[in-house]
């Protein structure tokens, strides 16, 4: 190739990008399949394009802290988003919730799981599978309603913890453990449990898993990020996001 | 330093996992080791691929795979529970497997490497002096193979304690039955309890670095050994 067409290709490259923007996105895991839909509906609407990495919001943090070029992070908690804006990380005023995530007791079994929790205090299941709580928000959620049910003596002594919920997923859909507190998100499809017997755990049980969005600071500047903020609060996003058994 | 009672009990339990480990992938991997050293068969390379293919593959393409089979529905899965011993998945002796196979190319190939280098000539001398085959293995053969059977065990004992995909997958970090040192130290890592991962990471260093400088005086003496029997 020469010189020239090599430039050439470059002007055009960059005049793509003045045009289309580009944001890269951090997403929480449990956050996976309604953020690929969105950022289809995104790029069709918008033009600009989303490029997504997935993974557990803690390592998203340290990579942020040491300077991973994300312009947008939707965190799995909102303590992150907020330690990160308190730090200089983030762009201040630019937080907002963008999902309430619900816990589900699962099991890849019809008819184990009732509708009231009650298979927590039988003797139907030799493992229970829950995120670490130290690690992850629903691990922390699930042993709050653990001890809210009381039922700390018949299951704690069966506990399995998956690294994160992605991973907790794979214990109970494996059925290596029976049972499992697992994403909502990650069962149900257009309002309804795909698959399996669940229990959609009443929010009085454990404190709200507000997913809190923020502006990086890698993104201040980025018009495609600015718009896919304001994208997440727009109607399109709240349905495909509701469809998957958030909250808003 | 200071390591906590928890971080005491992953070491304990590291070490005994490393310990069954070694004892099984050494009566294992010497059949094995034997027929690869020995054989003409066609199935040399195939199974010689086989035993290699831990060295290949991600451990969370072990672990994945892992954890399919032992689940209820998995090949191991229904054969432990027609056995009556339940599913292998989080317990001491579903690791214990894992780590076999994991850890099976590091226990082979010294072995190998040992029986091939012996060459078959101390054997057949054994045979005109009508040892039996296996007086003749365990009088001859071991005793020559020495070198090889050390740097197995050592080989496997250290891969299996460095030991950290697998475990995480199939594992599901229950303390003192599960948790081992590797994943221990990934979760204060995760957990951002810094301090406490250098406690153990530090314990972790050292103690690999002991391993190989032990392999590498070992390995020296054994040539030199060799040189001076020549």
């Amino acid at each position: 190739m020469t010189l020239r067409s090599l430039l050439a290709l470059a002007g055009s490259l960059l005049s793509v990008i003045a045009h289309a923007g580009e944001v890269s996105v951090a997403v929480a895991a449990n956050f996976t399949a309604p953020m690929q839909k969105i950022a289809q509906a995104f790029e069709q609407d918008t033009g600009h394009k989303a490029q997504l990495a997935f993974g557990a919001t803690g390592k998203f943090y340290a990579q942020i802290k040491n300077g991973a070029p994300f312009a947008v992070l939707l965190a799995a908690d909102d303590e992150t988003p907020a330690r990160l804006e308190k730090e200089g990380l983030a762009v201040a005023g630019t937080r907002f919730t963008y999902a309430t995530g619900r816990l589900a007791l699962w099991c890849k079994q019809a008819n184990v799981v009732d509708d009231k929790g009650e298979v927590l205090r039988s003797n139907s299941f030799n493992k229970i599978a829950i995120a670490d709580p130290k690690l992850a928000p629903y691990g922390a959620a699930a042993m709050e309603v653990i001890h809210k049910l009381g039922v700390q003596a018949n299951v704690v002594p069966k506990l399995v913890q998956g690294e994160s919920i992605g991973q907790t997923y794979q214990f109970v859909s494996t059925e290596n453990a029976q049972l499992g507190f697992v994403a909502l998100s990650q069962i149900s499809l257009d309002g309804r449990i795909t698959q399996g017997s669940a229990w959609v755990v009443p929010q009085s049980l454990y404190t709200p898993l507000k997913q809190d969005a923020v502006l990086l600071n890698a993104g201040k500047d980025n018009t495609a990020a600015h718009a896919l903020l304001k994208y997440l609060q727009g109607d399109t996003a709240k349905t495909i996001i509701k469809g998957y058994g958030y909250a808003l | 330093m200071n390591l906590s009672a928890e971080d005491f009990q992953a070491i304990t339990l590291t070490l005994q996992l490393a310990s069954v480990v070694t004892v099984l992938l050494l009566l294992l991997a010497t059949p094995v080791a034997w027929w690869l050293a020995h054989t003409r068969s066609v199935w040399r390379a195939p199974v010689a691929s086989l035993v290699a293919l831990p060295l290949v593959l991600p451990p969370t393409v072990l672990g994945f795979y892992l954890l399919v089979a032992l689940g209820p529905n998995g090949p191991i899965g229904q054969f432990t529970q027609w056995a009556g011993w339940g599913t292998l998945a989080f317990s001491f002796w579903g690791l214990v497997l894992g780590s076999v196979v994991y850890s099976l190319p590091f226990a082979v190939q010294p072995l190998v490497n040992a029986f091939e280098a012996m060459g078959p000539r101390p054997m057949e001398v054994a045979a005109t002096l009508r040892a039996s085959q296996w007086d003749a293995f365990f009088t001859v053969a071991v005793p020559l193979a020495k070198p090889g059977f050390v740097m197995a065990a050592m080989l496997s004992f250290a891969h299996t304690v460095g030991e950290f995909g697998v475990v995480l997958m199939i594992g599901g970090n229950i303390p003192d039955t599960t948790r081992v040192v590797s994943t221990q130290i990934y979760g204060h890592v995760e957990a951002m309890e810094y301090s406490q991962a250098h406690g153990l990471a530090g314990v972790m260093l050292v103690f690999s670095f002991v391993v190989l400088l032990g392999l590498s005086w070992f390995n020296h003496r054994s040539d030199q050994h060799k040189k001076v029997g020549a």
